[in-house]
């Protein structure tokens, strides 16, 4: 049950989008296909959804065939990233009109349309036209449309992309009540990794047309399959030979086994954090991390910060970036120069550097 | 009874109009405004005014004869004849050619771009000589084997509908296209979802989206196929009470001197000018 891709390959042109896809989403779930925008995500659902054809593979929505029927009669519900209102019908008329296509009576229409914009709550702008509407409003409309003809399985391609970054955050809280309420199964696409962590039962992660890894948000944020899946699923810095996330290093103030030693460069704080920019001292016979990939020699001060999404790893750039709290660094007395040493924390992910 | 409760956010603020920007340096004003009056003036508004002049000098009674005598009459019904069908089928030709053109990539899609806006720039009397070569009853290519079938395209009534359709073609497909390209296909996908078959999604979609594109279109070509003069003359043989327009009637009493080219000049004047009404009425709500 739920959706079956099975080995789905589709080109455009030369460019292979996706590239012998295999993507299950168990029956009732919330599942984000999340990646860089290019990766494939959109066209794995727009395949799913009947709105794009495969070269090769096949879908099963519900444990029914749906490869090669057309998208009106695979009882999805799709959600676009603008909207796609009906400019000419008021909201009312937006969320009938699937309903009206299957001629359903008009009582029942009326009553389900009803219950859609309480569900919604839009309900005070049933006779309003789309253009009044702000994008949030305008979204659970297009929302409430897509779930009036009760589809099998609901689909939204970057549903909050449009929206500014207040409005997105609460539509991703109320989607996730939502689905917990309705229970059908959806698959959204996001190339924002805090919307999917936050709102997903699982997590799918595209990439160049290929699938790098499934699983629970928490299962790829902590045990990530590779470099790209934990770049693009929080912020990564260097330490030594390795990679390990900022709020994963532990900061001494006197040399300890496995840790590196390094100065403070620049001390920024954000808020409730403090951010700290070290560089590892140039001492490349002793500096070892131990990671558990075992003890590696670290190249001499080559650290650098950010996403290493396919970044090359950049000697100009040596610096390891620390996170910590505001207490934590008042507590190490931490000051622009001081000499700590460095160590992953003991439950940290650490990946060797490519 | 279902609990989540979303977000409210204000009420979108209405869109507020915003007056385009005007100069009001008022030396360049007034010279501009002057040579745009004169022009206009000189151009347009002094002939048509003396057409209107010479026919109310005429008199009323000259007025009715000219426009009720039997050969207008039968000009009228065949003009009628002839734009009615020149616009059907370039609304239905117009709109099929616009989804192709605005939803479909296809080779030789350019050259059907380019080859719609031929019309515009040949010449009316290259395309009834086109079409002659092309259907004429002993020479044309497709005219003996027509003729045999009983049809006759060149010197009938077909011809006239072939020649005026031909010069009018873009009108309807330019007007439909940028509105279909500008609204893109979400709407229509997300129709499908919904369950919509193609032909509910041209109803209840498609149709509504361009409409106000596509009756701007319809009224453009109506008062160009009203007006057609030279692809007709070539294709019609112009023979009086049977293949002979408002045009070409018109024509043959200035040429001949006869009375009543202008009194049937001011019935084409006044559609001309029923048209740009209706236009000036269907503008503003094209622009939404």
């Amino acid at each position: 049950m739920g959706i079956q891709a099975l080995d789905i390959t589709k080109r455009f042109g030369a460019f292979l989008a996706l590239d012998d896809v295999t993507l299950e989403v168990g029956s009732g779930e919330l599942t984000a296909l999340l990646g860089p925008s290019g990766g494939g995500k959109s066209t794995l659902l727009r395949i799913i959804g009947g709105l794009e054809e495969a070269d090769s593979g096949r879908v099963v929505i519900d444990g029914v065939e749906a490869t090669g029927i057309p998208a009106q009669r695979r009882d999805v519900g799709f959600v676009f990233q603008h909207y796609a209102a009906f400019k000419h019908l008021s909201v009312y008329r937006n969320v009938a009109f699937g309903l009206e296509i299957r001629k359903r009576p008009k009582a029942e229409i009326q009553r389900r349309v009803r219950e859609l914009l309480e569900l919604v709550h839009l309900e005070q702008f049933a006779d309003r036209m789309p253009a009044q509407l702000s994008g949030g409003q305008r979204q659970r409309m297009a929302l409430a449309r897509a779930l009036a003809v009760e589809p099998k399985v609901l689909l939204l391609d970057e549903p909050f992309g449009a929206l500014d970054a207040k409005v997105r955050k609460e539509l991703r809280d109320w989607l996730r009540r939502l689905h917990d309420e309705v229970h059908v199964t959806t698959v959204f696409v996001t190339h924002d990794q805090e919307e999917a962590l936050e709102v997903a039962d699982s997590l799918v992660v595209i990439n160049h047309g290929r699938i790098e890894q499934v699983g629970s948000p928490n299962e790829l944020y902590d045990h990530p399959a590779n470099d790209f899946v934990m770049g693009f699923l929080g912020p990564v810095t260097r330490l030594g030979g390795h990679l390990v996330r900022p709020h994963d290093i532990e900061v001494l103030t006197a040399d300890s086994a496995g840790a590196v030693p390094a100065s403070v460069q620049r001390l920024v704080r954000v808020g409730y954090q403090v951010r700290a920019e070290l560089r590892a001292d140039a001492a490349p016979a002793t500096a070892q991390v131990a990671g558990p990939g075992g003890g590696q020699a670290g190249a001499p001060g080559a650290a650098s910060v950010g996403r290493p999404a396919g970044a090359e790893p950049d000697a100009a750039a040596a610096d390891t970036a620390v996170q910590l709290t505001r207490g934590q660094a008042d507590a190490l007395e931490l000051r622009v120069g001081s000499r700590v040493w460095l160590r992953p924390a003991q439950h940290a992910s650490v990946l060797t550097a490519r | 009874m279902l609990t989540s409760s979303p977000p409210r956010p204000a009420p979108a603020p209405a869109a507020s109009r915003t007056r385009p920007a005007r100069r009001r340096t008022s030396g360049s004003r007034w010279s501009l405004r002057l040579a745009a009056v004169a022009y206009v003036g000189v151009l347009v508004a002094l002939p048509v005014g003396l057409v209107l002049w010479r026919t109310i000098d005429q008199g009323a009674a000259v007025f009715l004869d000219a426009i009720t005598g039997p050969e207008a009459i039968a000009a009228f019904r065949l003009t009628a004849i002839v734009a009615a069908s020149a616009v059907v089928i370039n609304t239905v030709f117009g709109v099929g050619a616009a989804l192709l053109l605005a939803r479909y990539r296809f080779r030789g899609r350019t050259l059907l771009d380019l080859a719609i806006d031929l019309p515009i720039s040949v010449s009316p009397i290259i395309v009834g000589l086109a079409l002659v070569l092309a259907f004429g009853w002993t020479t044309g290519w497709f005219g003996p084997p027509l003729q045999n079938a009983g049809l006759q395209v060149i010197f009938a009534t077909p011809g006239m509908v072939l020649a005026t359709s031909f010069v009018s073609l873009p009108l309807v497909v330019r007007e439909v296209l940028p509105v279909l390209t500008e609204t893109g296909l979400e709407q229509d996908q997300a129709a499908q979802s919904l369950g919509a078959n193609a032909l509910q999604r041209f109803r209840r979609i498609t149709l509504p989206t361009i409409k106000w594109a596509l009756a701007y279109g319809v009224v453009l070509s109506i008062a160009r196929t009203l007006g057609e003069f030279g692809a007709v003359r070539v294709v019609s043989g112009n023979v009086g009470s049977q293949t002979q327009t408002v045009t070409l009637l018109v024509d043959e009493r200035a040429e001949q001197f006869e009375p009543g080219a202008y009194q049937l000049s001011v019935v084409l004047i006044a559609v001309a000018a029923l048209c740009i009404v209706l236009i000036s009425i269907i503008r503003p709500n094209e622009k939404k």
